[in-house]
């Protein structure tokens, strides 16, 4: 087991083009710690496959280099580096049993029959395959295919860290959760290093320690659920996390006043006095109606979702979501919002920018 | 529900019942006519019921052609069938060398049968040929139109030349159908390139391999122009197979008695193991889907 270090990484699939729109991925330096399951998570055709391949030595970086703890593996083979990989769609060795399938990954390395047998019984158990382990790989369904697959890349205990490409993909909904569950458990028996590769907020949210959001080639955040959810360093992660998204109003701040739409707001914290274009973000679940006070909305529609009610309401020229509990009570005469200020992310050029707290700014004077 | 019973549907399917009428079933009973008669010529025939079938069972001329077409068959299927599997290996995957193999490869395949016996009867001539005078200067002993040996492996030659595109071009087709994610899923689990062979490229081309073998034994097993534009069926009898047997029977010594015996018969004959190569094949398959 092992901590990755990408050091200055980036891949373009046009070789020799410089342009940065033609990377794939973007210059990256980033140290995933040893024992951690993290999630990758972003959008289809973010970079997120490209970078696990990168790590998995299937693609070799244009830029940069991958460390293994203290060792340079840039040049590594995928077998050098010892990594398991579990892939989309399920790959299993059509002519083989299932023992086999399961084996294969052990007979290639030259291990002992005796620990083989053992290995893969252990593994056939904890993901629910003994009672198939003598089947032919190729009859069966797709759930249990992939499950052939996430055990081959569960069988060796020695690897310095198992990733895995959207793995959950052509499972079914019941036994996703199941699968995470198994898999979250897994980790924390053996304690490899994991990353996991999904577009599934979900899915990235139940299973990881630390979640990587990634947008356009690029990471733009790393953090805790909490941390994503609560304050999300770019507009990007804003409106990817949560569901509906954040919502995004133009807005013109100086220190702790926002104008919306000719209305003062007071803010939290300080800003000063930030350039570029301003957004407020502020998540549905923040925000209230009310009748009287507030900034005046025009509601468009309500949906019931059952646990909420969302609010879809004009406010300026801007689409908004008010995300209500179910059993508020919504009256017709409710056309204006009451924004929680503790909860409000300024951003600039959809980067967030942090405030001085305003105790030192205002008031007190020094 | 009460149907309505509409007889002029079937002057809908009166085109095609006229057209396999022409282009089959008439040519093919009029065959089945002459197998069971006999004639002096003129247009006089008489009943013999099943005697050139007793006579044709019994004949030694028809049982060594018969030989000769399984041998043939069978050593062009061990030559065609691992050597387009080779060839169809080491293509290239994409860019302009793929598709600069694709177009060479399908050229043989273009060439007209009796050309190819051409190419290869003058290829081969020891006088003016390319290969046969590099042998003859070699100081190898070769003609195919006196050894027997010689004749036929120049037919086997040729047949390889002219089919095996067809076996690798199948095989690449069923080589390209497979994902990438194998060759990555074997390259972690490291599998050595034989087994990658083994377990994850023979069986995936498992389904085109069984086509391109009924292909070929179907083909080689009728085949006729190129073996008779190169050597006619010669030295002696060596090359003649069954097709060029039928031709010389019918139209050479104009037996057409026995002559149509003997193509009903090759037809039942090929029919027959190509049915129980596909039943066979098919039930492997199933049985193996079960497990």
């Amino acid at each position: 087991m092992a901590s990755i270090t990408l050091e200055n990484l980036a891949h373009s699939y046009q070789p020799g083009s410089d342009a940065d729109s033609d990377f794939a991925l973007k210059a990256m330096d980033y140290t995933w710690e040893d024992g951690q399951a993290y999630a990758l998570l972003g959008p289809s055709g973010c970079g997120k496959t490209t970078l696990l391949n990168i790590i998995s030595g299937l693609l070799t970086p244009t830029r940069g280099r991958i460390l293994f703890d203290d060792k340079d593996v840039t040049a590594a083979s995928t077998a050098e580096r010892n990594i398991a990989q579990v892939f989309q769609f399920p790959v299993v060795y059509d002519t083989m049993t299932v023992r086999q399938n399961l084996a294969f990954p052990l007979r290639n390395r030259g291990m002992e029959a005796g620990y083989v047998a053992e290995r893969v019984d252990r593994i056939a158990q904890m993901i629910g395959l003994e009672a198939d382990l003598h089947k032919k790989a190729r009859g069966l369904t797709a759930d249990l295919k992939q499950k052939i697959s996430l055990g081959r890349g569960m069988v060796r205990d020695d690897v310095n860290a198992i990733l895995f490409d959207e793995p959950l993909t052509v499972i079914d909904p019941h036994l996703k959760w199941e699968l995470r569950t198994q898999l979250k458990s897994l980790h924390q028996e053996f304690g490899h290093t994991m990353i996991y590769v999904t577009h599934d907020q979900t899915e990235a949210l139940t299973f990881a320690d630390k979640v990587v959001v990634m947008h356009d080639g690029r990471v733009v955040q790393i953090g805790t659920p909490k941390e994503l959810f609560e304050a999300p360093a770019h507009s990007f992660v804003g409106y990817f996390i949560g569901s509906p998204g954040m919502n995004f109003v133009p807005v013109s701040v100086a220190r702790n006043k926002a104008v919306i739409d000719g209305k003062t707001l007071k803010l939290e914290h300080d800003y000063g006095d930030p350039q570029g274009e301003l957004e407020l973000g502020i998540r549905p679940e923040f925000i209230r109606l009310t009748k009287a006070d507030g900034l005046p909305v025009r509601i468009n529609r309500v949906q019931d979702v059952g646990r909420h009610k969302f609010v879809n309401a004009t406010l300026g020229d801007t689409e908004i979501n008010v995300a209500l509990d179910e059993d508020t009570v919504l009256e017709t005469d409710m056309a204006n919002i009451v924004i929680d200020p503790l909860k409000i992310s300024i951003f600039s050029d959809d980067w967030r920018i942090d405030g001085k707290s305003t105790d030192d700014a205002e008031g007190r004077p020094r | 529900m009460e149907k309505t019973v509409n007889q002029r549907a079937w002057l809908l399917v009166i085109p095609v019942l006229i057209l396999v009428a022409f282009s089959s079933i008439i040519p093919m009973m009029t065959v089945v006519n002459y197998s069971f008669q006999d004639t002096f010529g003129g247009n006089d025939f008489f009943w013999v019921g099943l005697e050139w079938y007793r006579e044709l069972l019994h004949s030694e001329r028809l049982w060594d052609a018969f030989g000769r077409q399984l041998l043939f068959s069978f050593i062009i299927l061990a030559i065609e069938i691992p050597l387009g599997i080779l060839v169809a290996l080491s293509m290239p995957k994409k860019g302009v060398s793929a598709s600069i193999c694709l177009v060479l490869m399908s050229l043989p395949l273009l060439i007209p049968y009796n050309v190819v016996g051409t190419i290869w009867q003058v290829f081969g001539r020891a006088d003016i040929g390319l290969l046969g005078r590099v042998l003859s200067d070699l100081g190898i002993s070769y003609n195919y139109s006196q050894n027997a040996f010689d004749a036929w492996v120049t037919v086997i030659a040729m047949d390889v030349w002219h089919w095996t595109s067809l076996v690798a071009l199948l095989s690449y087709a069923g080589l390209r159908s497979i994902p990438n994610a194998y060759y990555q899923a074997a390259m972690i689990d490291q599998a050595s390139r034989w087994s990658v062979f083994r377990y994850i490229e023979l069986p995936k081309m498992r389904g085109v391999l069984m086509i391109a073998i009924l292909l070929r034994f179907m083909d080689s097993f009728m085949i006729y122009t190129e073996p008779f534009v190169l050597t006619g069926g010669g030295p002696g009898n060596a090359t003649t197979f069954l097709s060029i047997d039928l031709v010389k029977m019918a139209l050479g010594q104009f037996d057409l008695g026995p002559a149509a015996a003997f193509s009903l018969m090759y037809f039942l004959v090929i029919l027959l193991i190509s049915y129980v190569f596909y039943t066979v094949m098919i039930s492997i398959d199933k049985s193996e889907a079960k497990q």
